[in-house]
């Protein structure tokens, strides 16, 4: 669906993006990340035809998106960054001049419009003019604008930036439901928003793809971010010299709170010492009263991935 | 082509949506209307060897509205495109640049039409009431607005350009507004200050001169040179709108 080949784009004296190459197959649910200026705008901007890349090229759908730009912008669905919109049109207006602009005309484009609106849930405000919506309503506006020509492919640039709690889970929704019949591509930097609704990451820094799979695999390799974390009363023990001699655990920190002692434990990828640890403060009769393995996060991998050369 | 209508009924849509169009419809025949009086009155002290759309269109008070009324109007075109982002989802949806660049053209001409139809009453009134010629035949009636037309049709181009420059329409409004004036009192230069400049100059000047076009027509005196010219100048002024706008894909 889209196929991206040593794609290179850079502004005076600044690579935006630099030599990226990857590939997103029909169908998938695709989690652009990387921090604030990595290149995730840049590159969205590319494959939908705003601008060209300085070298390198982009395919949607077998279409280049320079040369065959309005073939490619065809199957395209592109969500902007802040989604700008006429604020001295109406909802229901501005998305039938979108539509026929893509090429959706009479009985076909009535239906579509009203699917759109039904589907991004804008009934309520379907005559008021965008200029007085709230934030909220124009993401919509700019999802539905998307998605009215039926494109193949959705570019969906931060979706769901601004939004409150309970429309960024309307919006996440949205996506999933929408990733059964189109593939998505998305940039966002909240984090377990990606963890729920793609198939696949791509990180990326500095204009460099840093990783790209599953988040399940990206979690898997990076397992050993994870840690023990321990609240116990050692009495006379030193509890941190017992804790280092359990079999996994590679690095100990110990914080005092009040009668308590905090241990946050660093363990070796794949090991599991809690049950050894158990063991050990009933031997040793320390008062226990927190036992808990902490999973690494999309989170924790992002900082690894992204932060690594600092 | 379906298309390019799409995008033209959006651009002239855009205009009777926002409150500069009524401000400047109103404006624009508060003083057409009192050059109109103006007119009438001077016509009424004795016998002259003008019509009354000879003298409408040869006062100062119309040169004046005349140049103001090209920025007000196409300064929005482009630049506010590019400053709302607009111009975003606008060229990632399937459409070219050439028609977008003719869809704001001829929106910008639709209501430049729309500002000049009142005016045809004037002198339909006048008729009607004094019983008297107001031209001497359809040629200089049909001259007047062929000329005002044509050019509209260049001044809309330069505006078009002005705002495809900047994503700021103060800057648009003035680069249009100078460009306009340049070109427009060019003939005031020629005809005050003719004996300073060589025959060459001379002629080249009377050749672009509006001032000097527009006494030609609404005598009734359509010449094609005129005609050809502004046509001509409109078309580059488009052809380098529509270059500006595709450079964005290389400049940034």
């Amino acid at each position: 669906m889209i196929k991206v080949e040593n794609l290179t784009k850079s502004y005076a004296g600044f690579t935006a993006i630099n030599d990226l190459s990857f590939q997103v197959a029909k169908g998938e649910i695709v989690g652009f990340l990387g921090p604030n200026g990595a290149g995730k705008s840049t590159t969205m901007r590319i494959l939908s035809s705003f601008m060209p890349a300085t070298s390198g090229r982009a395919l949607i759908n077998g279409f280049d998106v320079f040369r065959q730009a309005d073939q490619a912008r065809q199957s395209i669905g592109y969500m902007p960054e802040n989604v700008p919109l006429y604020p001295d049109m109406r909802v229901g207006e501005y998305l039938s001049y979108r539509a026929a602009l893509k090429g959706v005309k009479g009985r076909k484009q009535k239906a579509r419009v009203l699917d759109v609106i039904e589907r991004c849930s804008l009934g309520d405000v379907r005559r008021k003019l965008i200029g007085t919506l709230s934030k909220g309503y124009r993401q919509r506006v700019g999802l539905a604008d998307a998605l009215v020509h039926e494109p193949e492919l959705l570019i969906l640039d931060e979706p769901t930036i601004g939004l409150d709690p309970n429309q960024i889970r309307q919006v996440r929704e949205l996506i999933k439901g929408l990733g059964k019949h189109h593939t998505i591509l998305l940039s966002t930097h909240i984090l377990p928003e990606v963890e729920m609704t793609c198939n696949r990451v791509i990180i990326i820094n500095k204009g460099k793809i840093e990783a790209s799979d599953t988040p399940a695999n990206l979690l898997s390799q990076l397992r050993g971010v994870g840690g023990v974390r321990l609240e116990a009363q050692p009495g006379l023990d030193n509890g941190r010299e017992w804790l280092e001699k359990v079999t996994g655990v590679r690095e100990v920190t110990e914080t005092v709170e009040g009668d308590w002692k905090l241990y946050q434990l660093r363990i070796e990828t794949g090991a599991d010492p809690r049950e050894e640890i158990y063991r050990l403060a009933a031997q040793r009769r320390w008062a226990l009263r927190e036992l808990t393995r902490q999973r690494a996060t999309l989170e924790d991998v992002f900082i690894e991935v992204t932060q690594s050369d600092v | 082509m379906s298309k390019f209508l799409t995008l033209l009924g959006r651009e002239i849509k855009s205009y009777f949506y926002s409150p500069i169009a009524y401000v400047v419809l109103t404006f624009f025949l508060l003083i057409t209307g009192f050059n109109f009086y103006v007119c009438v009155s001077l016509l009424n002290q004795g016998p002259t060897g003008v019509t009354v759309l000879e003298a409408f269109f040869n006062t100062v008070t119309f040169w004046w509205s005349f140049v103001l009324i090209f920025p007000l109007i196409t300064m929005r075109t482009f630049s506010e495109e590019f400053k709302m982002g607009t111009v975003e989802p606008l060229m990632t949806a399937p459409v070219g640049d050439w028609q977008v660049v003719l869809a704001k053209f001829f929106g910008a001409l639709f209501f430049y039409v729309v500002l000049w139809l009142p005016s045809l009453a004037y002198f339909w009134l006048f008729q009607k009431i004094t019983l008297a010629e107001a031209a001497y035949a359809p040629g200089a009636f049909g001259g007047s607005y062929l000329l005002l037309l044509l050019l509209g049709m260049f001044y809309l181009s330069i505006g078009c350009f002005a705002s495809v420059l900047t994503s700021n329409q103060i800057i648009a409004a003035v680069i249009c507004f100078c460009a306009v004036t340049l070109t427009f009192f060019s003939g005031l230069l020629w005809m005050f200050m003719s004996s300073s400049f060589s025959g060459a100059t001379r002629d080249l000047m009377a050749q672009v001169s509006a001032i000097e076009h527009m006494m030609n027509f609404s005598r009734g005196v359509v010449d094609t040179r005129p005609i050809a010219f502004y046509l001509s100048m409109t078309c580059l002024m488009l052809f380098f709108t529509h270059k500006v706008f595709e450079s964005r894909k290389w400049r940034a």
